[in-house]
């Protein structure tokens, strides 16, 4: 290219540095790409996680005013929230428009067929979405809103309408046709139970079940007819779902009946629900009903559930709600989670959860007292009626039942007899309660941590203090690269061994393994004492360095020794079965897949990490600090405890940070070596689940944006802290020892 | 003693122990895999027991296991009658009867006690089939095409087998291939169709030009159809009389036939010859019985191609990162932040990788794709669900780190001289990485490539949430347009042994495959390991020359 004229060198010359400016540019962002990716790790699951952690929030859509004269006994909404529908005395269902340009403008109007004076009026558990009306003459009709959805043209189109659920007839409640005149009712798989109370102090239980008529396969409802016995003023009557408690409350005493077998009714309990100094004022069953909800007038709310006691199971007050609202009218339950809401009479709306005892949202939301509230099935809007006029509320309230204390608190779930840290996250049921709390599987993270450390830990130590201060150069080479190939052993495998051939060798060979614990330091000392004994000259013949060699035979020696006389053992010490000994007379439970299994296998996938960063350490201490220690007449040990290990802690003890962490975020070993069950205990013969392993089971079947999906991503975040913590400081440790040793 | 103790002597050797016992491990652990991952293709001999309980004559047949001794009073509180047995311990087998579904359970333990005599008749067969395991039992007549032989009977057999099998593998040649295609293609098709229907460009030319194409591809199905129908009925012709244990005369249709053999009545060689076999087909093969038998085919080829994928991926980033750190980095608090970065991410739970590709890669920016990409497969994923891209992605960060640091070992061998050589002669530093530095480090690169190959080859845990399933129909790479499926799920070995080993129904049954795959894996991961050791050393050596 010399041929070239000045001047086109010059312009390659700005071509060259143009192109070394780009290169210089991208190899810059690619750099800062990595610390990006690490960034991005971090603020996405802090993006995922937020959510459960902020408050819920209520904002009024919209309002319209109704026209004066209707008596309205109860309100609802469709599951899409753009109809609302209000049911009258007079037995009129009318429909709504809620959403969009034609808030407020009546859809349609349905007659109910009823067929009689009507006395009173029920409605079911909310997600049933059925109600019904009372008549004088002994009878009631059940009724419910029908929604038809239809994509005429690609757009949604919603038709409301009434429909009958048991057809168009009347149940008999009452066998001698007195008027009922008040009453609740439950459907469930065929089965309706109407609990009604006809005159004064006369309560009556009735059950209907389906039959199907051969001749003609139409239903018919077969009546059985019981009664309850009640003394006092009858203030309010419930009815579990599936119709096997009842509940009448008289004042301040509530009275629970057992109705499951309508031939049995029977009283459980009576108890005095009332705070002190405080009477009752109404009381509600919560989402999956059971639990009661008991508004008194002093503004507090007790919630009751059973518990196992000594008597059995008792309905206990389990946690009270100080309002400070003593003009709480009424409480209503949400569909299926344990939120519910309170109403007052100056308009004032809150929004509770009870299992995580948190107020969520309180505020005014009408200018007069509330007559009528109810939740949509979504629990995503809420209609609230005061006077005449209707409001509708839209509620953002994704995640009431995780709360930073409920994660690492001890709470009451319903049906325990106590507080307790509980993790249990699905269940075949609607109405099931998830139970979150981090404690157990932190736990047991930690065990499984503690034991893998226990074994990893003086093994890798002891073994790279030796191979980089004693072992001859030519052993090392090889020693070296074989225990680091350790680490590239894949965790499923070893999970797969522990779980699959190790766990059963255990439960087995029991006492070998504890022959082993104590055998295997005294063979090595007894095979050290008799080497000493040796003559000089067959010392010599073996080169320096090489102890670890002579003991190979030893080991093996001793392994089989140890396995051959555990039976021996067994029979002799206890009794023949260590685990009916371990069961009787020690108290401990035995699992298969234990924590000394994941001990010793996650020891396993631990030890070359400890060993590879802790050999490092000792073997760049300067020669110069031995050599000096042992002129001065120190031992080849005195050294070693005094000079090396002391210059090496620093690198030592990130060596153990390093481990710790993989120990802590180790999936596959303790997925398949451990039952996976979510116990706090520290027993050495029972299993864990940790959070890695929680995770990678449950991970693939949690519905994205749900709760449980956000408290995996927690978990998955506190993994990410964790072990952020240790590599940084054992990173930071290593930098300043590696500077220390080049001052050195 | 006392002065021994203090001479510290006593301790080295403790020390020297904890070498011993490290070494004893893993070599041991590796021989174990070793030896039950290649045993397990070894034909063993099937014996006939003929066992007497409780009064009762019985003949098992099957493979002997396992044996173990048991203490004679365990067996004896389970209420077993020992008879005048009095030794402390008592050995048990345990056998594999196969036949499965004529017997309540195919492994069985059986009491040495019981048995009375114990047999390898030379003529008994076994059967590997495609549904229900094998079968163990004695030929006794061979049925082709209703006509029924009773001498010649293992030759005719040999021919028939072969027939079947053959008839096998067309059939489904043609419904994996030619069928195939044609669903591959109609599905296709109506996306598009969907997609016009989205736009609003479908024209009823579109519709009839739709109409059209499906009614050829439906009759192109049909003929196939009868064709794979015609197979089928061809490979049902024959059929084999074996006796069972049970003494009972059993009809085994061929076609359900895969292979037979005596191993009893194999020399040396044959077995050798078998074993090869017997390994071939485990590399080569589908998985069958809920992947409890079969090869690992489709396990081994995804586990290669989502490597490959991540090896694409992870590479650049990788390289350019590391010529960051060693060639441009200024000793700053940014530089001193990378590098932590580097370390962490290095240290990051996988699972916490697989938590974030689900989130990130999958539900994100899949999500986002397909919603710009692929609105007509919606509401059904594209690749907004975990899929083999997003597999070598979330693995591409997870090994970052380790080309990272292999690659900036690498460049710190590269004695500096040679870079200012290159500067003083004009070059641009851009020009002396491109064309001196990165070519003199490619071993490094590519050991640290081979590292984080065998890194990913062995993760599970992340893959469990992004991509892996247990049983994938199709492979992601085959001969629909546009070849490469990046979207679907695939098999992948190291999963393979945990749901196999974990997850199956015969855990007992599967477990020598589970060996066998472990030890597939392991030996692939090693080898990856050594030879990534052996370039590095190469390297070491090569600019030590150099240095001086």
């Amino acid at each position: 290219m010399a041929s070239h004229s000045q001047k086109s060198n010059f312009h390659t010359d700005r071509g060259r540095l143009i192109k070394d400016k780009v290169a210089q540019f991208s190899i810059f962002s690619g750099g800062v790409m990595v610390l990006a990716a690490l960034l991005m790790i971090f603020f996405y699951l802090l993006y995922v996680v937020a959510p459960i952690f902020e408050s819920a929030s209520v904002t009024p859509r919209n309002e319209f005013t109704l026209p004066v004269g209707q008596k309205i006994v109860a309100a609802g909404m469709e599951e899409q929230t753009e109809i609302a529908y209000l049911l009258t005395q007079s037995g009129m269902m009318d429909f709504y428009h809620v959403k969009g340009l034609e808030f407020g403008k009546k859809i349609n109007s349905s007659k109910i067929n009823l067929s009689g004076k009507v006395t009173s009026f029920a409605q079911s558990a909310p997600h049933l979405g059925l109600y019904a009306y009372g008549f004088d003459n002994g009878e009631i009709t059940l009724v419910h809103p029908k929604f038809e959805v239809s994509f005429p043209n690609d757009t949604r189109v919603i038709t409301p309408g009434i429909s009958y659920p048991i057809g168009d007839v009347n149940l008999l409640v009452d066998e001698h046709a007195q008027a009922i005149k008040d009453f609740a009712f439950s459907v469930d798989e065929g089965k309706i139970s109407v609990l009604a109370q006809t005159q004064k102090n006369k309560i009556i239980f009735t059950v209907f079940t389906a039959e199907e008529n051969f001749m003609t396969d139409e239903i018919e409802w077969i009546a059985q007819y019981g009664e309850l016995d009640v003394e006092g003023r009858i203030d309010e009557l419930l009815i579990s779902p599936d119709g096997t408690r009842s509940f009448v409350r008289s004042a301040n005493k509530v009275f629970i009946f057992n109705t499951r077998d309508i031939d049995n009714i029977s009283l459980i309990q009576g108890l005095a629900a009332n705070e002190e100094n405080s009477n009752l004022v109404s009381s509600v069953l919560l989402a999956g009903a059971n639990s009661l909800l008991f508004n008194n007038d002093n503004g507090e709310i007790s919630q009751w559930f059973e518990v196992l006691t000594d008597q059995g199971r008792e309905f206990t007050k389990v946690r009270t709600f100080n309002t400070a609202d003593k003009n709480i009218t009424a409480m209503f339950p949400e569909f299926y989670r344990r939120t519910f809401f309170t109403v007052n009479q100056e308009g004032d709306l809150g929004l509770y959860y009870t299992t995580s005892e948190s107020i969520l949202w309180l505020g005014k939301v009408a200018n007069s007292a509330i007559s009528h509230f109810a939740i949509s099935p979504r629990s995503d809007a809420a209609l609230v009626i005061a006077g005449n006029t209707v409001s509708l509320l839209d509620i953002v309230n994704e995640h009431p039942e995780v709360s930073w204390s409920g994660l690492w608190n001890e709470v009451w779930y319903e049906g325990y007899s106590e507080p307790g840290y509980t993790w249990q996250s699905t269940s075949a049921s609607d109405d099931f309660e998830s139970k979150f709390s981090l404690i157990p599987i932190s736990f047991g993270t930690i065990k499984a941590a503690f034991y893998a450390m226990l074994f990893a830990v003086p093994i890798a130590l002891s073994a790279a203090v030796y191979t980089a201060y004693f072992m001859s150069p030519q052993l090392r080479k090889v020693v070296k690269p074989t225990i680091e190939i350790m680490e590239a052993l894949p965790t499923v495998i070893l999970g797969f061994l522990a779980g699959l051939w190790l766990a059963p060798i255990f439960e087995e060979h029991l006492p070998a393994i504890l022959i082993l614990l104590f055998g295997l330091p005294l063979s090595m000392l007894a095979t050290a004492f008799g080497w000493s004994k040796l003559p000089q000259s067959m010392r010599n013949s073996v080169p320096e360095g090489s102890h670890s060699l002579l003991l190979i035979p030893v080991v093996l020696l001793l392994g089989v020794f140890a396995f051959s006389m555990s039976p021996l053992v067994e029979s002799l010490l206890f009794g023949g079965d260590v685990r009916q000994y371990l069961t009787n007379d020690l108290g401990l439970n035995f699992d298969q897949r234990n924590s000394l299994v994941v001990g010793i296998a996650m020891g396993f996938a631990v030890i070359p990490t400890i060993f590879t960063i802790a050999e490092d350490a000792v073997f760049s201490v300067p020669k110069h600090l031995t050599n000096g220690s042992l002129a001065l007449g120190a031992t080849q040990w005195q050294t070693l405890v005094k000079v090396v290990l002391l210059t090496a802690s620093p690198g030592i003890f990130s060596a153990i940070m390093m481990g710790l962490g993989r120990a802590v975020g180790e999936t596959m070993i303790v997925l398949m070596a451990t039952g996976n069950t979510p116990i706090m205990d520290w027993s050495i013969f029972q299993g864990m689940r940790t959070l890695a392993a929680n995770i990678a089971v449950e991970m693939p079947e949690s519905e994205v944006g749900s709760s449980h999906y956000r408290i995996l991503f927690l978990a998955a975040f506190v993994l990410f802290i964790f072990t952020f913590m240790f590599n940084t400081v054992a990173e930071f440790v290593r930098q300043r020892l590696r500077e220390k040793y080049s001052s050195m | 003693m006392n002065n021994w103790f203090k001479s510290g002597s006593p301790w080295i050797w403790l020390t020297g122990g904890a070498v011993s016992i490290s070494l004893i491990s893993v070599i041991g652990l590796l021989a174990l895999i070793a030896w039950r991952g290649l045993s397990f293709f070894w034909p063993s001999e099937v014996v006939q027991l003929e066992l007497e309980v409780d009064g009762k004559q019985s003949i098992v047949i099957g493979e002997i296991y396992d044996r173990e001794n048991v203490p004679t009073s365990r067996i004896l509180a389970t209420g077993a009658d020992l008879g005048d047995y009095n030794e402390e311990f008592v050995e048990r087998l345990l056998v594999k009867t196969g036949n499965r579904e004529y017997v309540e359970l195919d492994f069985r333990w059986i009491l040495t006690t019981d048995i009375k005599s114990q047999s390898a008749p030379e003529e008994m067969a076994v059967f590997e089939r495609s549904k229900n395991g094998n079968f163990y039992g004695y030929v006794e007549k061979v049925i082709e095409n209703g006509q029924v032989h009773t001498t010649d009977k293992v030759e005719k057999l040999e021919e028939l087998v072969e027939r079947a099998v053959s008839l096998n593998e067309q059939a489904l040649d043609l419904q994996n291939g030619a069928i195939g295609h044609i669903n591959y293609e109609l599905e296709r098709a109506r996306l598009k169709q969907r997609s016009y229907e989205l736009n609003g460009e479908l024209t009823q030319e579109r519709i009839q030009e739709y109409e059209k194409f499906k009614a050829e591809q439906k009759a192109q199905y049909d003929t196939l159809e009868k064709a794979l129908f015609k197979l089928r009925d061809q490979a049902k012709r024959d059929q084999v009389i074996v006796k069972d244990m049970r003494g009972e005369m059993v009809k085994i249709p061929l076609y359900q036939v895969l292979d037979f053999t005596f191993p009893n009545d194999m020399g040396f060689f044959s077995k050798l010859g078998q074993y090869f076999i017997q390994l071939g087909k485990f590399v080569s093969d589908d998985p069958r019985e809920a992947n409890t038998e079969g090869g690992v085919f489709p396990a081994i080829f995804g586990t290669v191609f989502m490597v490959m994928l991540m090896a694409v991926i992870v590479t650049p980033f990788g390289v350019v990162a590391a010529i960051y750190l060693h060639e441009y980095a200024a000793k700053n608090a940014v530089t001193k932040m990378i590098r932590i970065a580097v370390i962490n991410l290095a240290g990051v739970p996988s699972i916490v990788y697989g938590v974030f590709g689900l989130g990130f890669f999958v539900y994100m920016l899949g999500g986002s794709l397909d919603q710009l990409f692929y609105p007509e497969a919606l509401p059904g994923p594209t690749f907004g669900t975990p899929g083999v891209m997003w597999s070598a992605l979330t693995l591409a960060i997870l090994t970052l780190p380790v080309v990272i640091v292999s690659t900036e070992e690498g460049l710190s061998r590269i004695p500096s001289s040679i870079r200012q050589g290159s500067l003083a002669l004009g070059a641009t530093k851009a020009e002396t990485l491109w064309r001196i530095i990165v070519p003199m480090a490619s071993p490094a690169i590519m050991t640290g490539l081979i590292l984080a190959v065998a890194r990913a080859a062995g993760e599970v845990a992340p893959l469990m949430l992004v991509g892996v399933v247990k049983m994938a129909p199709t492979l992601p790479l085959d001969g629909n347009f546009p070849f490469m499926h990046l979207d679907r799920k695939f098999m992948h070995l190291g999963f393979h042994i945990y749901d196999v080993g974990f997850q199956s129904p015969n855990v007992e049954a599967a477990r020598p495959l589970v060996y066998a795959t472990a030890f597939l894996l392991v030996s692939v991961i090693i080898a990856l390991n050594i030879t990534a050791i052996g370039v590095r050393n190469h390297l070491r050596e090569k600019f030590k020359v150099l240095e001086h």
